[in-house]
């Protein structure tokens, strides 16, 4: 009664504070009033505009946006472990934080010229992003945004000066570790900073294929799989050997086949594996590739509508949704990995960028760039749940990425 | 008057340094906004929608000064072996090409805004 009685006497005390509170800071938000999780939350990044869009995955709608982010094209995100705080990585090499319940920018750093993405620590006090140009990783203090380590990439040139490579691929690895390729230089690194204060440790693989153009690390963070554009296959490292080393899967899969042209870069994440296959894009092949991520082996390779860019597993594994380069970005097909084939074909709008599953994949967002909209597909029957207006957007990331290995 | 140089030596230098010179003038409006668009937007997934560059090298005027035309507009139009630049000529036209790369020697256009 007591206790009931001091919860009144502090609700008004807050109310009357509060539109002070919220009227001095600029428009009034409902997390203030009204406190909310973060678990049903996303962004969804408007390119063009250099605009976040705050999304909620339950009502399906837009709560608002968050503006002033720079130069958005190819910008991606990763998660705080709160999965209410975002940096995000945009191609004019700044690294933002924002707070998606206040939608407000926290902090912003102006890191490198030209920048691709990045990853967090899996304690979340370590943000990372890889750049082009400068060609290096820079390590920030998640919390402050300072510069924690700078590791350029490096690489000898015989008979010239030592050069800096575009980095791409890079991932967080468990223990304050993050990997990552080197695309001129044919390397993959291993960055550990598990001792504060000390100079990272770096581990490096040489030789490990023609031109690494992207990456994942598997939901279990022990095996590292880079796509090669300079050949056939694909260079993996298991990570939990006692002394890792670089091996070459899916070798000659274009079994000396002309290649097709490849108007857009694949994109790897931890995405790709479904129960114990791995789902990779083929480069220069209208395919899907399926290895047995016990095995090493090719199981199966699936025909599909164009050079696979994005292609990802639904949560449970039970699905796998392609989306395609140009001149095939109005389709997205979907893979039943049970049957190991294309059930469905989709066109929900011109120019597919991107997809993300709902937490548990009942839904799919996908973003159609030149219809302006983000579309909100049933997994289950493939019905359309909801249509949002956004202008030009491209990749879509929800919260719940913050409690993933990879992503 | 830099762009406009360029322009008369691509005229001038059209005839003699082609084995076939690129017949008709430059695509009608209605395609140079549809080859504006592919640039900043396709294009720009490696080079950037600023086309200030990332997987492959920028493509703004300053980054191009030193470059000669003819092999810009073999690269959009064939592509270039042992990069990722893939040969454009299954979506556009020769002429197409060649605008395209007179529009990066002299700074490329916004897309308009219209319809939006």
């Amino acid at each position: 009664m007591k206790a009931d009685r001091r919860r009144a006497a502090f609700g008004i005390a807050a109310a009357a504070f509060l539109p002070a509170f919220t009227g001095c800071a600029g428009t009034p938000r409902a997390a203030a009033a009204d406190p909310v999780g973060s678990g049903d939350l996303g962004l969804v990044i408007g390119r063009a505009t250099g605009t976040l869009t705050v999304v909620n995955t339950s009502t399906k709608s837009a709560l608002g946006t968050i503006e002033g982010l720079g130069d958005l094209s190819h910008a991606s995100v990763v998660y705080a472990r709160d999965g209410a705080r975002a940096f995000v990585f945009g191609r004019d090499g700044a690294l933002t934080r924002v707070n998606l319940l206040t939608r407000r920018i926290e902090a912003r750093v102006q890191q490198a010229g030209n920048s691709i993405g990045g990853a967090i620590s899996a304690d979340g006090t370590l943000v990372a992003a890889q750049n082009y140009q400068p060609g290096g990783v820079k390590v920030f203090d998640a919390r402050t945004l300072e510069l924690v380590a700078d590791i350029p990439a490096t690489y000898d040139v015989p008979g010239q000066p030592a050069q800096r490579s575009r980095v791409v691929g890079l991932a967080d690895l468990p223990g304050r570790r993050f990997v990552f390729s080197l695309f001129d230089a044919d390397q993959i690194w291993v960055a550990d900073l598990s001792r504060p204060g000390a100079p990272p440790r770096v581990t490096r693989f040489e030789k490990v294929g023609r031109q690494p153009y992207d990456a994942l690390v598997t939901p279990d963070g022990r095996h590292y799989i880079a796509g090669l554009f300079g050949e056939d296959g694909l260079a993996m490292i298991d990570l939990w050997e006692r002394e890792p080393r670089v091996r070459r899967i899916l070798a000659g899969y274009g079994r000396g086949e002309q290649p097709l042209p490849v108007f857009k870069m694949p994109h790897l994440r931890g995405w790709a594996v479904a129960g114990r296959h791995a789902y990779l894009p083929a480069i220069g092949r209208h395919e899907v590739l399926v290895v047995d991520t016990e095995s090493w082996r090719e199981v199966a390779r699936i025909a599909v509508a164009g050079q696979p860019v994005f292609v990802m597993a639904q949560p449970d594994g039970r699905q796998v949704w392609v989306n395609f380069a140009v001149p095939d970005y109005h389709r997205v097909q979907v893979i039943d990995t049970q049957r190991r084939a294309v059930v469905k074909t989709l066109e929900p709008g011109a120019a597919v960028l991107h997809m993300e599953f709902t937490p548990r994949g009942e839904a799919v967002w996908i973003s159609s760039r030149d219809a302006n909209r983000v579309s909100v597909i049933d997994t289950g029957d493939y019905s359309t749940l909801a249509t949002l207006p956004v202008e030009a957007p491209s990749g879509i990331f929800f919260t719940s990425r913050a409690a993933r290995v990879g992503l | 008057m830099r762009a406009l140089l360029l322009t008369l030596c691509i005229l001038l230098g059209a005839g003699a340094a082609r084995a076939q010179p690129i017949p008709g003038a430059q695509p009608e409006a209605a395609r140079r906004d549809a080859l504006v668009r592919i640039v900043r937007q396709d294009c720009g997934s490696c080079h950037g929608m600023r086309l200030t560059g990332g997987l492959g090298p920028a493509l703004t005027r300053d980054a191009l000064a030193d470059k000669p035309l003819d092999s810009m507009v073999a690269t959009i139009y064939h592509g270039r072996p042992g990069t990722p630049m893939p040969g454009w000529k299954t979506m556009i036209s020769e002429a197409d090409a060649l605008w395209i790369a007179q529009q990066l020697f002299a700074g490329f256009p916004e897309e308009a805004k219209a319809a939006r």
